[in-house]
């Protein structure tokens, strides 16, 4: 296989995990003002010990792109200046309040509280307001701006569905039958946005209706949504398996919303390969030097089962419910 | 210089300056971690815990600040230099992906298990995780300055497909000024860290004179800083050579030599003139800079005049480095007499608890002075004789980069009063030997209270 292909898997794969991995957390914090004070400080604990290696993932893609796609981060990047810089205050606003929210007391604590909140918020809402821009190639105008922003509160709708999912799986009692009315409304609110994405993508951009309608491979492709619906009906049915009480199946809804994030993630590498900025440049000629790209994927190779290896050794260590000590 | 240049420049000095200030206390604070963590598992005294866990939420929080204005940095080598990426991309992108891969994930990673974990894993399975966790600071500081020091004595390259790419790998990482800019950084981190270990120390010890667990990293802090100050001044100096020897404007412009002389003077002081290209109101010390740099005193020391156009401003490497050298030699001083009056346990006196205090964050004003001489020192080159600063700006508008500039700077101001507020209130609380009630509740029992 060619390098630049590799590249992409690599960087999809990051990408992805960073999705899946910040966007529980970033859920959690959008779900926050839902919450009492004790109930918010059990979901704080829950997502405590990963945050930070979560948000690595985001400079691990980044980092792909620039080390792997040269051309191509500097385009997009440069293309989506404004709104990656509202995602990055977002970042940082949710990630210093989360430390400091722990530390105080009082209004302190409400003012970091509404911070973790609103940079939860913001960092989801334009990362889906990026990827709106990103899918239609930075067209200019009104209507693909209304489409950044309802992929947007799209993506908000997503996080929250992960982070509800992940709460079903650390917390219990109140909360979590509280974090089974989240995750419900939030399935709904991924399905509305996720049908309406589907069906705006094509028409806002020809690349992607060829590919999708160009029978007779649309009958092969369109396993994709068939799986994302099949996966959604999952998830609702082990939701009110839960809310009927039966126990010990705490991680269905979160692996249904892990399930439907890489399927929808698929759909969406589907829709863009071989582009890595649609229309204008592809992955070979964006692609870095290939002695850069061998010196790389040699790296990559030593460490990533590192990286594993450690990362599940975390979750191992904190697996089961999360406790509101710190140091527990 | 145009306007997009400009602002392009001045965010991204912005940006790395505001995040460099997090790592440089990290790195070395990771260690300090350790030799807590160490004393406590060695002598079972709840009050090394304590001291671990206060200086591990002091770390938490640092780190978190260098996560975020991290993940910045990593988005405006794209946005705002994007023919830095297409020119060099094939060096500098490799050496930042083995950053993210073997230091990024590695401390963050372990950080969950040193915060959150001391009761779910054995005993040393916590202390390999802060091991880990030093490790991975430190790891980030290899690439990074690695790259840094590429980008300032570049070696190891060939011209191939329209862009610089390796020739060599191993000539590329340990270039020339590579093994000097990591030992002076590495060290600078130290003092960082040892001056707010103490100051911070010296902070709780100003309201509670009986602390013995802040008296006591107070004078670990103190130790620690005295015995590498001197290191700091020996690794300072052939640091200085090297430069002299491979990028000779720059200390042409640290100490504003302006014309190619024999004999060369020390300007102690003075105000340069770079219209004029002369030194105002200047207090010099006579053959000083040909002895320090030639160890001659007749030595010929080349002149800015020699450069042409390919030479730095003067004012900010020549204020730059006076600054930084001026705090270099108060923190010999402040660490030699606070060390020596709390030899065997003495109590430092009030007034001296005070300087230590005005001393906490001395390594970030002389870190951020010695980037602004090495960094600006680099002009007018990003990467010293193959690409120029304002040919790998970027399309971002004027306006795009002047909004954007306002909100870093909203952010960045917001985000480090409340860290300085944070950190100073956990200072003076000081290593409390529990997580401690709610400070709202008042405490029940009068013992505890005395034993805080």
């Amino acid at each position: 296989m060619e390098m630049p292909v590799i590249f992409m898997f690599l960087m999809g794969a990051a990408v992805l995990a960073y999705v899946v991995l910040d966007g529980y957390d970033l859920g959690v914090g959008m779900l926050m003002p839902a919450a009492t004070e004790d109930e918010q400080s059990i979901m704080v604990a829950s997502i405590g010990p990963f945050w930070d290696a979560n948000e690595t993932w985001l400079v691990l893609g980044i980092g792909i792109l620039l080390a792997a796609f040269p051309r191509a981060h500097g385009v997009v990047l440069g293309a989506l200046y404004l709104p990656v810089v509202a995602m990055l205050v977002g970042l940082m606003l949710r990630g210093v309040a989360f430390e400091l929210r722990m530390k105080a007391l009082g209004w302190h604590r409400e003012l970091w509280n509404w911070l973790f909140w609103a940079g939860s918020f913001a960092a989801s809402f334009f990362q889906g307001v990026m990827l709106g821009r990103y899918i239609t190639g930075f067209e200019e105008g009104f209507v693909f701006w209304v489409f950044a922003v309802l992929v947007g509160a799209s993506l908000c709708g997503g996080y929250v569905l992960l982070g509800a999912t992940w709460l079903i799986l650390k917390t219990e009692g109140d909360l979590q039958k509280k974090s089974i009315v989240w995750a419900r409304w939030g399935l709904l609110w991924v399905a509305l946005g996720v049908a309406l994405v589907s069906l705006a993508t094509p028409l806002v951009s020809e690349t992607v209706r060829h590919k999708w309608f160009d029978f007779p491979r649309t009958l092969g492709v369109m396993l994709l949504p068939a799986a994302t619906v099949a996966a959604g009906f999952w998830l609702w049915r082990s939701t009110a398996a839960l809310k009927r009480g039966v126990v010990g199946r705490d991680a269905r809804p979160f692996g249904a919303a892990v399930a439907i994030f890489t399927l929808a993630f698929l759909g969406l590498a589907y829709s863009i390969y071989p582009y890595v900025v649609i229309d204008r440049l592809t992955i070979w000629e964006a692609a870095a030097h290939p002695s850069a790209l061998k010196v790389v994927l040699i790296g990559a190779v030593i460490v990533v089962p590192f990286i594993a290896a450690y990362t599940i050794f975390s979750y191992r260590v904190f697996r089961g419910k999360a406790r509101t000590k710190l140091y527990d | 210089m145009d306007d997009a240049l400009l602002l392009a420049r001045a965010q991204f000095g912005i940006n790395i300056g505001f995040h460099i200030m997090f790592p440089t206390l990290t790195i070395a604070l990771a260690w300090y971690l350790l030799g807590f963590r160490i004393a406590y598992q060695r002598t079972g005294d709840a009050a090394w815990l304590a001291t671990f866990r206060l200086w591990l939420r002091i770390f938490a929080l640092t780190f978190a600040m260098g996560v975020v204005t991290g993940v910045v940095m990593s988005f405006q080598f794209g946005t705002n230099w994007p023919r830095y990426m297409t020119t060099v991309g094939a060096i500098a992108g490799p050496l930042l992906s083995y950053e993210i891969l073997t230091a990024f994930f590695l401390e963050a990673t372990f950080l969950g298990i040193l915060l959150f974990g001391m009761n779910r894993v054995p005993d040393w399975v916590h202390i390999a995780a802060t091991v880990m966790v030093a490790l991975g600071t430190t790891l980030s500081a290899f690439w990074i300055l690695a790259l840094n020091s590429w980008m300032q004595t570049p070696t190891g390259h060939v011209f191939a497909d329209h862009q610089w790419i390796a020739a060599d790998w191993v000539k590329v990482i340990f270039n020339p000024s590579f093994p000097y800019r990591l030992t002076h950084m590495l060290i600078a981190s130290g003092l960082t860290a040892s001056f707010v270990v103490a100051g911070l120390s010296a902070w709780r010890l100003i309201w509670a004179p009986y602390d013995t667990s802040a008296a006591r990293t107070l004078r670990t802090g103190l130790v620690v800083a005295a015995l590498l100050v001197p290191v700091q001044i020996f690794v300072g100096d052939q640091h200085g050579l090297n430069t002299l020897e491979h990028q000779p404007a720059k200390i042409a412009a640290m100490e504003a030599i302006w014309h190619t002389e024999r004999g060369v003077p020390l300007v102690l002081f003075a105000i340069p003139d770079e219209e004029k290209k002369r030194n105002d109101y200047a207090i010099e010390l006579p053959y000083g800079a040909s002895l320090i740099l030639t160890h001659s005193a007749r030595g010929e020391l080349r002149g800015l005049d020699s450069f042409g156009e390919d030479r730095p401003p003067v004012a900010p490497l020549f204020y730059g480095f006076r600054l930084m050298v001026g705090i270099g030699v108060l923190m010999l001083l402040v660490s030699w007499v606070g060390v020596w009056s709390t030899r065997r346990g003495r109590p430092a006196p009030q007034w001296m608890l005070w300087g230590f205090a005005a001393f906490t964050f001395s390594g970030w004003v002389a870190t951020l002075a010695g980037w602004i001489v090495t960094e600006v020192g680099r002009q007018p080159w990003l990467v010293t004789g193959l690409l120029r600063t304002r040919d790998a700006v970027g399309e971002a508008s004027g306006t795009q980069l002047g909004v954007s500039l306002t909100g870093y700077i909203l952010t960045y101001m917001l985000l480090f009063t409340a860290y300085m507020i944070v950190l100073t209130h956990m200072a003076g609380k000081g290593a409390a030997p529990d997580h401690g009630p709610p400070a709202a509740v008042p405490s029940a029992h009068p013992i505890a209270g005395a034993a805080e």
